[in-house]
């Protein structure tokens, strides 16, 4: 399935991708494979019924949208932050640039405790925010606000290289052309920030929408309002009904591929691009 | 410096600045500090102790030994994955990169789950491994193969750029001069790709020491036997035991906090490495 | 590439080898339990070693795993290798039976008072002074009260609080069913939060300062009365309620697999001794034992209880009609 393209000279390539692909298969695959086939004991009419119902819908809508409108957020402030730490110098860059991994680094269910102390009723900023009449903690809000800082990283470490590898002559080009600083921003630097824009929003949105740990304090768990799809899941588990759980996996793996396929896509694109610079 | 020649007026940087701060502080030192002010608030003495315990200390013994399986065998993984990925031109490869992607996207949940599905006395493996007493599920291993699921892409995803960047001019020269194939990937590739190993294994560790999800499905939650250490914490906050838990949360911070560092004093050198490399890419 | 395999397999087999080599060669149980149970069990378990370390002169290890009590039946079908179970409801042992055949259909009559050494009642828990002057069920379902509640589908204690209000409705509108799901509909409405569990939903009253009042476990409100703040909090006690049985069992298969059947069948007589009834009501849990009952009376007021049997004909059916897909609970959230 894998053939050269070319002969190369380089040897081992039989033994890189052979070991590639048996290790791929043993941890990833074969155990995913396990999915599909528990689904199929289902077949399609209940499948249909399981991925179709009113609440299975509100899930995957709440699921799906909050970690659209997180990955929204980060696109716009990860840019913000890697702008400002690939541009600017100011005291305690370094220290700010190592804290903007702690998502990555932290486990999830002291995120998520930490994030419920601090916006629920009582919490630090929570009696503030509720004093005027803002529900943050046990609201789609809430959830939002979590998955913000699940997904914060991805962004700002994709765009970051780029914006540190841009080119500085086009700009000092634009700028012996007689351009402004805005128009430079919009017609040279933006353009080049697109596709690390979208790659990191589509990895910080793939990796929301599974989130479990640290939405699951926070999201309040009520049908249809702040259930989350992997919540879902494992409501259907405790009912002993592991084909409906896999069955909402399915489709939550189905649209996590596809993300990827998109990502990687445009990956390759944007690296086309610079190779072509 | 050329950048700032080229930069915004002082009132707009610092505005931006301003900004980026007051995002970070919300979402990123805010929890943080939550976690080691409320690990401390009982005095430092019940801090110690909640960490010394036999219960927790197994719970990060047993966090060690699963980050210990876990990251070299997803290093091994990586070296290989990114060897043939960015050395070679071959069909599928975009798709091939997808599979690796894939478990970074898959919810904790799932994970989990799939291991209970295979080996799992209901799985098609159970009765086999009854009958001959081998324990995968509810067990270490199984903690080990979930752990491994999580971290699975991390270091391929940090060497495919880097050895990409490298070419193959100097392994290729190397070759002409009569080195093996292993000399040359020892000699020649290794010192190149050091930095970028570096950094993906520092954060393939983190993730493994910290993951909760997938872990939480196939432990069994057996106290001093199974648990990790973010599981230790589920259960000391379960206990209504809030000092103690966040107290074993500050660990797993200061974890974090450490890898950090270390994370970008590596990074300090791989982005030179990187840029070199880039450098010779598209002048060379 | 047969190094590198040989490599990978020495990691694996070392790292997941290791813990089990060295562990010693004792007596383990595995005492498979729901969240509440904690604090008991440990107590227990310490007697317990004491209690067998003199009947059979062996030294005993015993070993805890708590979590929801489905979640953790489920957790033993899928072969977490349980000697005994000490679950929230009987249905959850009644799906191991079914699914995994570990234990005989019978269990629950191998041990007195259907299996459930002790029991408990869902009781109410408010802020002290009882600010919105909740008496009884009837004042959960009034419009302005905040209810807190963890969630049926996930949590057995949900389903236990969920029955004990499904029950006064049907005393009350003499068995009208529409009548009592009205009832249970406006008491949800009330509800903000469904926690995941019954710990989860106590950790929200409690630390998180929400919702006015708590349907909980009889022993999960003196505990966190008791832990967490004698002079916030006041336990209600309704005008009826369900008598929850939680119960317990030996896993057979698993048991004579290790050779632990007898220390684990001894474990759950034990639970009806004196000592073992005394640490029940230490816990908060009501012992069946009259004379241990009396000595702890002013700590377990009188109330009218009805059991699960009287009220739907026990957990199946409980299960099916009101906690399974598009039971009363799934109407009540309108799917």
């Amino acid at each position: 399935m894998f053939l050269l393209k070319q002969k190369s000279t380089l040897p081992g390539f039989n033994l890189a991708l052979g070991y590639t692909v048996f290790y791929l298969s043993l941890i990833v695959l074969i155990p995913l494979s396990m999915l599909f086939l528990k689904t199929s004991t289902m077949g399609w009419g209940a499948f249909f019924e399981v991925i179709t119902s009113p609440r299975t819908l509100a899930a995957y809508r709440l699921s799906f949208g909050a970690s659209f409108v997180a990955g929204l957020v980060n696109v716009v402030f990860g840019f913000l932050i890697a702008w400002v730490l690939a541009r600017y110098r100011f005291p305690g860059k370094k220290i700010v640039d190592a804290l903007v991994d702690f998502p990555l680094a932290l486990p999830t269910a002291v995120a998520g405790i930490a994030l419920t102390s601090i916006y629920s009723q009582n919490g630090w900023l929570g009696k503030y925010l509720y004093a005027v009449g803002i529900e943050t903690a046990y609201s789609p809000l809430g959830i939002t606000l979590a998955l913000v800082f699940i997904g914060l990283p991805f962004v700002v470490r994709t765009i970051e290289p780029v914006l540190q590898e841009l080119d500085g002559e086009l700009e000092d080009a634009a700028v012996s052309l007689g351009a402004n600083r805005w128009q430079i921003f919009t017609k040279v630097i933006f353009p080049t920030l697109i596709p690390p824009l979208i790659t990191g929003f589509a990895l910080a949105f793939a990796r929301c929408i599974g989130e479990y740990g640290s939405v699951i304090f926070i999201a309040g768990n009520m049908p249809g309002k702040t259930e989350i799809a992997p919540l879902l899941i494992m409501t259907k588990l405790e009912q002993y009904d592991y084909a409906g759980a896999t069955a909402i996996a399915v489709v939550m793996l189905l649209v996590s591929f596809a993300m990827l396929g998109v990502i990687n896509y445009l990956q390759w694109v944007s690296s086309k691009r610079i190779g072509m610079n | 410096m050329a950048v700032h020649l080229r930069s915004e007026p002082v009132w707009v940087r610092w505005t931006l600045i301003g900004m980026a701060l007051a995002f970070l502080g919300l979402f990123i030192f805010l929890p943080l500090s939550m976690v080691f002010i409320t690990g401390l608030n009982k005095g430092i003495a019940v801090y110690f102790k909640s960490i010394n315990n036999p219960d927790a200390l197994s719970a990060i013994r047993l966090t060690l030994i699963t980050a210990l399986v876990a990251v070299p065998l997803n290093l091994i993984f990586g070296v290989a994955a990114s060897w043939a990925i960015a050395k070679f031109d071959f069909y599928g490869k975009s798709f091939l990169t997808t599979l690796i992607d894939l478990p970074l996207s898959v919810s904790p949940v799932i994970s989990g789950l799939i291991y209970v599905l295979m080996f799992g006395a209901q799985g098609p493996f159970g009765t086999w491994l009854r009958d001959h007493g081998i324990k995968i599920i509810f067990a270490p291993p199984a903690i080990i193969l979930a752990t491994i699921f999580v971290t699975f892409p991390m270091v391929a995803r940090e060497l495919i750029p880097v050895m990409k960047a490298q070419g193959n001019d100097e392994e290729e020269a190397a070759l002409t001069l009569g080195a093996s194939g292993f000399q040359t990937f020892w000699r020649v590739t290794l010192p190149n790709i050091k930095w970028g190993l570096l950094y993906g294994v520092i954060l393939c560790n983190a993730r493994a020491m910290g993951e909760f999800g997938a872990v939480s499905v196939v432990s069994g939650h057996i106290r001093g036997q199974t648990n990790t250490l973010p599981l230790h914490i589920e259960i000391l906050y379960n206990e209504y035991n809030f000092t103690a838990a966040f107290a074993a949360a500050s660990l797993l911070a200061m974890l974090a906090l450490v890898t950090l560092f270390a994370k970008s004093l590596v990074e300090y050198r791989y982005r030179a490495e990187l840029k070199a490399a880039l450098r010779l890419e598209n002048h060379g | 590439m047969r190094k590198l395999i040989l490599i990978v397999l020495t990691l694996f087999v070392l790292g997941t080898g290791a813990p089990q080599v060295f562990a010693a060669k004792q007596k383990v149980l595995l005492n498979v339990s729901y969240d509440p149970t904690r604090e008991l069990y440990e107590e227990y378990n310490k007697a317990f070693i004491k209690h067998w370390q003199e009947l059979s002169g062996e030294t005993l290890e015993i070993n805890q795993s708590h979590g929801g009590s489905g979640k953790q039946a489920r957790a033993v079908i899928d072969g977490l290798d349980a000697d005994i179970v000490t679950l929230a409801l009987a249905y959850d042992i009644d799906s191991i039976v079914e699914k995994s055949g570990l234990l005989p259909a019978a269990w629950q009559q191998k041990l007195p008072h259907n299996s459930s050494p002790y029991t408990s009642t869902i009781v109410l828990l408010v802020r002290k002074g009882n600010p919105k002057n909740i008496k009884d069920w009837d004042d959960l379902a009034k419009p302005g009260i905040n209810v807190i509640t963890p969630n049926p589908k996930t949590s057995g204690g949900a389903r236990w609080n969920y029955l004990a209000a499904w029950g006064y409705a049907l005393k009350k509108w003499s068995n009208d069913e529409a009548k009592a799901q009205d009832f249970l509909r406006a008491i949800f409405r009330n509800v903000s939060i469904l926690d995941s569990g019954a710990r989860g939903s106590t950790t929200t009253f409690v630390e998180r300062g929400i919702g006015d009042v708590l349907i909980s476990w009889e022993n999960e409100a003196y505990l966190a009365v008791n832990e967490l703040g004698k002079d916030k909090f006041e336990i209600i006690i309704p005008s009826v309620s369900i008598l929850a049985e939680p119960p317990v069992a030996v896993v057979e298969r698993n048991a004579s697999r290790h050779g632990t059947l007898k220390a684990a069948e001894e474990y759950l007589n034990y639970l009806y001794s004196d000592e073992g009834q005394e640490i029940a009501a230490k816990n908060y849990y009501r012992p069946r034992n009259e004379a241990i009952a009396q000595k702890y009376a002013d700590q377990f007021q009188p109330i009218s209880l009805f059991t699960i049997d009287e009220l739907l004909g026990g957990w199946q059916k409980a299960q099916k009609t009101h906690f399974a897909d598009k039971g009363t609970f799934d109407q009540i959230y309108g799917n």
